[in-house]
């Protein structure tokens, strides 16, 4: 299935801005960080499609899947 | 050095140091601000007249060697929202009115003619001077003038033209170590200091040192104080992008008010995110990393240099970012940061105006994205107190009345920030209840709603929004006692090391045994004192909710409305 991932911050480093990916039925938020080589405990929040989600969450096929490490501001 | 009020009554030009009263020893930054307004301001006086008063106040640890330190308040009766207002900023003011041991700063009455005055702070006490040359300058003159005029390398606190000219979006500016300005922004307590035809205070602090009750306590408590800090990985993301890193998450969820609040994502988001800024300011020369003052260890500030390699701004502050870029639909960052750079120079509150400019884009005085229109009109309207300027420098607010506009995003008047209430249900609360009109910093739900810190609360649900807002509130209004920078709480809410060691330090500093209880009562007590005033100065329940287009206007991309009812807004203060 086609999915649109998107990195965010220091995660863009080496990787990319944002990228249509292939990946297969069953996928989980976390296979997607894990395959790109971020580890799991740097990951602050992920969205599916704009709402909040975990590594656990299930992707489903034209999903824009947004990961961001631990920020703040305000 | 014992603490001491310094009192300044700009009536009969008349200045005395007097003793701590009892009840006011165990505070300080906004919990002694709001202590003072309430016991010595008329809740319904004129806010520019000679019944309101205006105080500073450094923090219980600022001027000490406790990272993160340097916050100053500013309390009065805000011009802008009629409420109780504290203001608080870094620069090195904080620290230096520590060092000359004035606990606070009270200025009262009003001088009776046209002339304008400077203050002089010393450990001996303040001396009023008429002044005339720095009148009708922006601060960053009054910054570089006054610097060279004195001795030392004194404190400047200051404010603009439209401090002067009374707007009721005026700031107050601190200067920090470099000449760069942090501002006590929201609230026009600059039109304030103006109504006291005070034009700046310097603070020359000499040998003066703060007092520690216990040296040893002291140090080994601000080490655990200072690692909890540097450890939490907010801070990391802090020091590289600044507070600007937030763009792209809020747009992201849908939560980034846009186009004056018609839409929660914007198109441009990217160009005026946090590491389009990096990346900028990286292959211009300037500096990701910058402390506002000396002793943060977080270092969100930036150097933000033009295409040229020339400084055009610091302290490049999302909100600021957001309300100039995405509110105005604004997608060029240099447009943004010689706004910035503007507002600044001008002294008037970089979120306040922002959204004023896109009421007035809403009501076709310019267009929307006109970043070099905005520029304009606040050099040659605002800067100069025109008819439209003053509109302007009025808020956002006094634009919607001025031009009939419906859609206006205020809550007692003050403009709402950067995290939209409808798609982030929590931050309505908090501009809901707040004491002091719509501010995201008196109860930040965004750490939790958004950002994972603190827990994660669901920001499109209504279940436990008013108790993480209420919990947010009486940490906030007890950190910003303590001269702590507010991005401590992302450590403390995360990191159980951190509360502890900055009792500990409140502890060592005046040899008191506080606990956690003690400081959760008396975040409780400042919003219940805050409270109190607003009530005496005629609000109610009813001037606690958002305007109504928040209730009936649905906001793409989640097509949600804030549907709080009052009654249950109102269980805000079961506490």
């Amino acid at each position: 299935m086609q999915v649109t991932v998107k990195l965010f911050a220091f995660f863009r480093d080496g990787r990319f801005k944002e990228e249509g990916r292939e990946y297969p039925a069953g996928t989980v938020v976390g296979d997607v960080v894990d395959e790109l080589g971020i580890g799991r405990d740097e990951v602050g929040v992920v969205m599916i499609n704009s709402l909040q989600r975990s590594l656990e969450s299930p992707i489903g096929d034209g999903d824009v899947v947004a990961i961001f490490p631990v920020i703040g501001g305000g | 050095m014992t603490d001491k009020i310094f009192r300044i009554n700009m009536t009969d030009l008349t200045t005395g140091i007097e003793d701590v009263p009892a009840a006011w020893a165990g505070h300080g930054g906004r919990g002694l601000t709001s202590t003072v307004v309430a016991a010595e301001v008329e809740p319904t006086c004129h806010p520019l007249g000679p019944k309101n008063k205006l105080v500073f106040a450094p923090g219980l640890l600022s001027g000490t060697l406790a990272a993160n330190s340097g916050r100053i308040s500013v309390g009065a009766k805000s011009p802008l929202t009629g409420t109780i207002k504290e203001a608080n900023a870094g620069g090195s003011g904080a620290q230096f009115l520590a060092r000359c041991g004035c606990k606070a700063l009270i200025i009262e009455g009003q001088p009776r003619n046209d002339r304008w005055y400077s203050l002089t702070v010393t450990p001996e006490g303040v001396v009023i001077n008429e002044e005339n040359e720095m009148i009708g300058k922006g601060n960053y003159e009054v910054v570089e003038t006054v610097t060279a005029r004195l001795p030392g390398k004194p404190g400047i606190i200051t404010i603009g033209p439209a401090g002067e000219m009374r707007m009721a979006a005026a700031n107050i500016s601190v200067k920090d170590p470099d000449g760069g300005l942090r501002s006590c922004g929201r609230g026009g307590l600059g039109a304030v200091m103006g109504s006291k035809k005070i034009k700046f205070i310097a603070i020359d602090p000499g040998d003066g040192k703060v007092d520690i009750a216990d040296q040893a306590k002291f140090r080994d408590a601000n080490r655990a104080f200072a690692k909890a800090l540097v450890d939490h990985p907010v801070s990391k993301a802090l020091g590289q992008y600044g507070t600007n890193v937030l763009v792209n998450i809020i747009n992201e969820a849908g939560a980034l008010p846009t186009r004056n609040f018609t839409s929660g994502q914007f198109d441009g988001h990217d160009r005026i995110s946090g590491e389009t800024m990096h990346d900028t300011i990286v292959a211009r020369g300037g500096k990701p990393k910058h402390n506002c003052h000396p002793g943060c260890v977080i270092q969100c500030s930036q150097i933000y240099n033009d295409a040229d390699g020339k400084k055009l701004t610091s302290g490049f502050e999302y909100e600021s970012i957001w309300a100039m870029g995405a509110d105005c639909c604004i997608d060029n960052l240099d447009h943004i940061a010689e706004a910035d750079r503007i507002m600044d120079d001008i002294g008037i509150d970089s979120i306040e105006t922002p959204v004023a400019f896109a009421v007035a884009m809403e009501a076709g005085v310019l267009p929307f994205g006109d970043g070099p229109g905005v520029c304009r009109i606040l050099r040659e309207d605002v800067a100069k107190g025109t008819a439209l300027g003053r509109i302007i420098g009025g808020g956002a607010g006094a634009v919607g009345r001025a031009f009939g506009v419906t859609r206006v995003p205020t809550v007692k008047n003050q403009a709402i920030p950067a995290y939209d209430p409808r798609a982030i249900k929590g931050i309505g609360i908090t501009y809901a209840t707040s004491t002091q009109g719509a501010d995201h910093t008196m109860g930040y739900t965004i750490a939790t709603n958004i950002l994972g810190v603190g827990g994660k609360i669901d920001p499109l649900t209504k279940e436990g929004q008013v108790e993480l807002s209420r919990n947010l509130q009486i940490a906030t209004a007890a950190i910003d006692s303590t001269g702590m920078c507010l991005f401590i709480a992302f450590a403390a809410l995360d990191d159980q090391t951190c509360l502890p060691a900055l009792i500990d330090l409140i502890n060592a500093r005046f040899g008191t045994s506080l606990v956690g209880d003690d400081v959760v009562n008396l975040g409780k007590s400042i919003l219940k004192t805050e409270r109190a005033f607003n009530i005496a100065a005629g609000f109610t329940s009813v001037d606690d909710r958002l305007p109504e287009f928040f209730y009936t206007e649905p906001l793409p991309p989640h097509n949600v409305v804030f549907d709080f009812s009052g009654e249950e807004i109102d269980t805000f203060w079961n506490f």
